[in-house]
């Protein structure tokens, strides 16, 4: 969809590079911090217990027992913590390195500040809220802010990655700059509207970096359920002590115990939902990550989740359904004229006129009549202006259908008696009729059409199957706007759409219980923007759209909303899979476990006990199995870091079918994976003979 | 099996499906404030009760308001209750002089039936008075199961309520559930049961000389009246010491037929009137078919290993501890049924089932008496376990997790997971306790793993109130009474908690119309879902404690070793 890709985001699309792996894996050091530990109460969990098997390796060590296993489960469950450190740490690298190159190009900007009408250079970094600076050809925009005064032409390709540049100026709705943008030609002023280190390009930094990231709702529950399932572990493992302690005076057995606060710890790490919890915060990250690569940048990971959830949609007309230009799209001879008499004045009238529509009258002519011809040398182009509401060549015109029928009766010609027929015909159609005319004779019609986006259609279908609704919001008078909703399948529109019908639209919407996200750029929006659930304002919209709503598109692209739910929804599904899956895993640890332990009880001379019997897998020896599941628990969050900073496969599909895959994947895949991998890992230490 | 084996299994369940929608509709209509057939006769009783009391039934309040309500009603009939057992030496209708209540048991007991546990440290005809079964006991058994139902239905309101502050009148559903539901259902089971033999009399006990002379006393009482609602009211707390194995408790197989019936009617009836509460049959046909896959593997799998032998006992059936009049089958579906639905009655010991028929007994108190559960108690258990699931689950269609169209946000799972895990809790600390503890290993009949399931068993049955007990231990010691009190304690009012917590919390929220983005909870895909959930967490809970007690039991019972 996205045809703002540029090359920039095509650099990123490699997950991982050797330098961003160094970097993270020093960084994952550091997170063994207590402060940053207590983050995440399940890893401190895991920390903790590799912290107590140490010791035992320790008081083995100095006792003279046999430590090389305990001194293995140590190991590993210090590489489990430092494996979920450092699936943060990717995460946070991949967003750093993206936030680098955004800041960088405002590091050493000085700002030309206007005080009392003198001008002095100031570092950019020192630029207050309501500081105006001036900025002339040449110049980097040292901050945020709003032009205040004049019209100048901005390259924003460093955030935006477009080349083209934009026009800014002072009133109406193009007036917000963006810091670290430069002025290509003429002189502003601009008005700064942000602290230092408040700019909309800092807030994304510090999500992106996980400096600034606040847990979202839906983080905050999903937290609740793994510390619940965390107690629940500690419960049965703590009380197994007991209940191993009673079965093994009751079988008789004396001597050290199998269930030793090694064996405990290392059930218990197996059982905890440390995979998900390992990756919680990587999605996260890499899920405001994805936005950044797309260049949309998020006031907050709430905004994202709630993407996630929108069921309602409003889109602009113009520019997201319709590409904005009126395009040629039929010819209508009045009666008593040749169609080919009409194509032909149409196309020189159109022939020195650069305008979309002029091109598209052109192509017109070329693809559905086959005439080619060149500008006649001896006339000349009479330019479009807004007084005349006409261009054409020499003596042919045309243009709007009263100018053009004003023009003919002032040099005397008769307005033929179907023209306004046909004028009225295909307005009703939502299509705009522009007249022509060669000196007083009224030739016909060029109908010219809005059209509609290819492929948008289906976009809305998937939408449609996906649950959310779009509602088309356009200016035009309710004919057109219904004729161009059915063409392009929206479910509902508003016509003649003001600000103030907009925001009655959102907040029926929200009473009846619905999530909506909207775009919006003009000043006018703001309070539509500010009452949508998610209100993507466009980058080279006013300062007051970009504050009120919670994302900014810095491409300005409309159709870029429909990217940002389905970044949404993907990082909850996400989320849910790696849970399910994280849970799921945990009935065939169990079954490495539980038999390790328990085999000798009640045990007949020379026989394994009955519950031997749960050693499914056939693992060779008790400490070869508890050790599987422990490796297994650690390398399965390495191996699932690329998902979680990938996220997992989206569909657009309706939610029954979603959720049958990846149960399927994830729930059912998630039991069986563990079955195998264990046994895989249990083959290879005994092949290494390691226990 | 035999052929007349099936035909009653499938009578059984055939029976008690045709019951639900007429049952579950009827007490739509009531917890709806309708009108209802029985109207005309009950109404002026609803509102001479409301008279009485002085409740204005137009009284609506809010969450706390109705929890303060249902708290201070629990206090007081705990203290009522608890006097009269400790006084009924004191008091009429103790024609056979029994003595005060040890006030460890007296606490238990009180707990026990306030909690609509109803575990008996006792024996009734030894124990207690005709004063204190039927005012005691018999008050409770009806109003305990009416605080389950109320609770369901505040949840149901919550959940179905759009932004509403408001939930009802505590005083209301609980008269409604009474006057409506339980009475007239008692007063039909019990003409039924007197039909069939049970006792009704308020004499004292008569004596009696047997053939070689002896002289043996025959524990009469209002028996009959006691049952109907001790069966339907999911109480179990029988009439007599050995419940619904005694021939005057339980005397025909029609009676014993009834009595199963009456075990699993009003819970599962209550999935349908769910379904009416929140507006949507098939949210609650749903809740009905999730039970109905796990108690129907739960009954499968126990009369497979019911019917399968005993190597240790030359290979014959488990018929030891089973009532021969009832034989293998109806002892199996009673005890499934009682276990599955907190009821606690028994025909049979469980103690001498199979090993794997007495752990399924187990596992089913274990997954939280969720599967049809208490009156009231088991849906909401339930509904707890569906909020774990959606969010679990519902994640994955990449929206954030709603049940009804409402979000379900941290402080739900945070409540939703307290009721799931507090009784859980409770169940491995006191056993743990007391396998460690002197005390607790002192009132054990058997050694090895069997030991170890009659006390997990003890702890299970009262932290999830059920009350059935396996047997095996004695239980009316200082340390079980005291130590099971607290447990029937935590295990009711800490699921009770939560629940109003979140039906409070889920009123006020807004719902989102369903669309196709919506994670269904009315199809077949949301049973499986749910299914596997409970038996997740109730598996990943309990399985190493299962698998040192019943699993390795089972193993040394096929080498020919039994306790």
């Amino acid at each position: 969809m996205s045809q703002h890709k540029s090359q920039k985001n095509n650099q990123k699309n490699s997950l991982f590079n050797r330098e961003l792996i160094q970097q993270s894996l020093k960084e994952a050091w550091s997170k063994f911090h207590p402060r940053s530990q207590w983050q995440n109460p399940v890893m401190l969990l895991v920390s903790l217990g590799a912290l107590l098997t140490s010791a035992a390796v320790v008081q083995e060590m100095l006792a003279g027992r046999a430590w090389g296993f305990t001194l293995q489960i140590a190991l590993w469950l210090w590489f489990t913590a430092y494996f979920a450190n450092f699936a943060e740490a990717v995460a946070e690298g991949r967003g750093k390195a993206q936030a680098e190159s955004l800041r960088k190009m405002r590091s050493e900007t000085m700002a030309r500040r206007l005080k009392n009408g003198v001008e002095s250079q100031v570092p950019a970094s020192s630029l207050r809220k309501g500081d105006v600076v001036v900025c002339e050809t040449g110049d980097v925009i040292p901050g945020d802010g709003e032009v205040s005064e004049g019209i100048a032409s901005v390259d924003e390709s460093a955030i935006t990655g477009e080349s083209a540049p934009v026009v800014r100026e002072s009133g109406g709705d193009r007036s917000a700059v963006t810091g670290g943008t430069r002025v290509i030609s003429d002189r502003i002023l601009i008005t700064i509207t942000q602290d230092p280190g408040q700019s909309f390009l800092d807030q994304m930094i510090g999500l992106v970096e996980g400096a600034s990231r606040q847990r979202t709702p839906n983080e905050i529950a999903l937290n609740i359920l793994l510390l619940t399932l965390t107690v629940v572990f500690v419960l049965a493992v703590v009380t197994l002590k007991a209940f191993a302690f009673y079965s093994e005076q009751a079988s008789g057995l004396t001597g050290p115990s199998n269930v030793s606060v090694t064996v405990l710890v290392a059930l218990l790490v197996c059982l905890i939902p440390t995979t998900i919890a390992a990756l919680l915060s990587a999605i996260g990250i890499s899920g405001m990550d994805r936005l950044l690569q797309r260049n949309v940048l998020a006031t907050s990971g709430k905004a994202v989740e709630v993407a996630g959830d929108v069921d309602v949609l409003l889109l602009d007309k113009t520019g997201t359904i319709t590409y904005g230009n009126r395009m040629a799209s039929a010819f209508y001879p009045v009666a008593g004229i040749r169609t080919e008499r009409l194509v032909e004045a149409a196309l020189l009238a159109s022939l020195a006129d650069e305008t979309p529509e002029g091109r598209s009258i052109v192509l017109l002519a070329n693809q559905r009549y086959g005439l080619n011809l060149d500008k006649p040398a001896e006339l000349d182009f009479v330019p479009f202006t807004a007084q005349t509401r006409m261009s054409g060549l020499g003596e042919i015109r045309k243009g709007a259908a009263d100018a053009v029928m004003r023009y003919v009766q002032g040099l005397g010609g008769k307005i033929p008696s179907d023209l306004q027929n046909l004028v009225d015909g295909i307005a009703r159609k939502g299509s705009t009729p522009l007249v022509v005319c060669d000196q007083q004779t009224i030739l016909g019609l060029i109908e010219l059409k809005d059209v509609v986006k290819t492929g948008i259609r289906e976009r809305f279908e998937q939408l449609r199957r996906m649950g959310i609704r779009t509602i088309m919001i356009t200016g035009d008078n309710p004919l057109t706007a219904a004729a161009i909703a059915a063409e392009a399948g929206v479910d509902d529109y508003l016509a003649e759409a003001t600000p103030e019908a907009k925001l009655a639209r959102i907040r029926a919407e929200q009473a009846a219980g619905h999530l909506v996200a909207m775009v919006g750029d003009g000043t006018n929006d703001a309070p539509a923007l500010a009452q949508a659930d998610v209100g993507v304002a466009m980058a080279s919209g006013t300062q007051a759209a970009r504050e009120a709503g919670n994302m900014v598109d810095l491409d300005s692209n409309p159709t870029k909303l429909i990217e940002v739910v389905e970044i949404g929804k993907q990082l909850l599904m996400t989320r849910g899979a790696l849970t399910t899956f994280s849970i799921a895993n945990d009935v065939a640890k169990y079954f490495a476990i539980l038999p390790a332990l328990f085999a000798g009880l009640y045990a007949t001379q020379g026989q394994q006990g009955p519950l031997a019997a749960l050693n499914l897998m056939g693992l060779a020896t008790p400490q070869s199995a508890i050790l599987s599941a422990v490796i297994f628990n650690a390398l399965i969050i390495v191996f699932l870091i690329p998902l979680a900073l990938k996220g997992v496969k989206y569909q657009p599909q309706g939610a029954v079918v979603v959720l049958r895959k990846n149960l399927f994947v994830y729930g059912l895949g998630g039991i069986l994976a563990p079955f195998v991998g264990i046994k895989l890992i249990d083959l290879l230490l005994a092949v290494f003979h390691l226990v | 099996m035999a052929f007349s084996d099936w035909l009653q299994v499938a009578l059984f369940i055939l029976l008690l499906l045709a019951a639900v929608p007429i049952l579950g509709e009827y007490m739509a209509q009531v917890y709806q404030g309708q009108k209802t057939f029985l109207s005309p006769v009950l109404g002026p009783l609803e509102m001479g009760v409301y008279a009485v009391a002085g409740v204005n039934p137009s009284d609506s309040g809010d969450w706390k308001k109705y929890t303060q309500g249902l708290l201070w009603f629990n206090a007081l009939g705990f203290l009522f209750l608890l006097g009269l057992l400790l006084l009924q030496a004191f008091l009429p209708l103790n024609p056979q002089k029994l003595v005060p209540m040890e006030l460890g048991v007296a606490v238990n007991t009180a707990m026990s039936f306030m909690t609509n546990t109803n575990w008996q440290a006792y024996s009734g005809e030894s124990t207690l008075s005709y004063l204190s079964q039927m005012l005691g006991l018999g008050v409770q058994n009806f109003v305990s199961a009416a605080t389950g139902m109320a609770v369901m239905v505040v949840l149901a309101r919550g959940l179905a309520g759009k932004q509403i502050k408001t939930l009802g009148n505590f005083w209301v559903d609980l008269t409604r559930s009474v006057v409506y539901i339980l009475l007239p259902l008692s007063l039909l089971l019990a003409l039924a049961l007197v039909s069939q033999g049970v006792v009704q009399s308020f004499s004292a006990y008569p004596s009696a000389t047997t053939l070689e002379g002896a002289q043996q006393v025959v524990p009469l009482g209002p028996a009959a009246s006691q049952i109907a609602i001790k069966q339907l009211g999911t109480n179990g707390g029988g009439f007599f010491g050995i419940n619904s194995a005694h021939p005057f408790e339980n005397p025909t197989p029609l009676s014993n037929f009834l009595q199963m019936l009456a075990i699993l009617l009003i819970p599962a009836a209550l999935t349908w009137t769910y379904g009416r509460l929140v507006g949507s049959l098939r949210q609650g046909i749903v809740l009905l078919a999730a039970m109905g896959v796990l108690a129907g593997s739960s009954l499968g799998l126990s009369l497979w290993a019911e019917f399968g032998s005993n190597p240790a006992l030359g290979n014959l059936p488990f018929l030891e501890g089973k009532e021969t009049r009832f034989g293998i089958v109806n002892s199996v579906i009673w005890s499934v049924s009682t276990t599955l639905a907190s009821n606690g009655s028994v025909n049979a010991m469980h103690d001498s089932f199979s090993p794997l028929a007495g752990g399924l007994a187990l596992f089913n108190m274990m997954l939280g008496e969720v599967v049809f559960g208490g009156v009231g108690a088991g849906l909401y258990g339930i509904l707890m376990f569906v909020i774990l699931t959606v969010f679990i689950a519902g994640l994955m269609v990449g929206r954030s997790p709603e049940y009804l169209g409402k979000k379900i946000e941290g402080a739900q799972i945070r409540m939703a997971a307290l009721a799931v895990i507090l009784p859980s809790a409770v169940v491995l600390l006191f056993t743990a306790m007391a396998v460690l503890l002197p005390v607790g290993l002192k009132g054990l009949n058997n050694a090895g793993p069997h030991g170890l399931s009659e006390i997990l068993y003890a702890f299970t049955s009262m932290a999830n109130n059920n009350g059935s007990a396996f047997g095996g231990l004695t239980v009316n010691t200082p340390f079980y009474t005291w130590l099971g009190a607290l447990a029937m304690l935590i295990g009711r009012f800490g699921v009770i908690l939560p629940v109003m917590v979140i039906a409070g919390q889920m009123a006020q929220k807004q719902a989102v119309p369903a669309s196709g983005g919506t994670f269904p909870t009315d199809g077949g895909l949301f049973v499986i879902l749910l299914v596997s959930v409970i038996l997740i967490i109730g598996g990943l809970t309990f399985f190493p404690v299962l698998a040192l007690g019943p699993l390795v039991e089972h193993g040394l019972m096929l080498q020919g070793k039994v306790f």
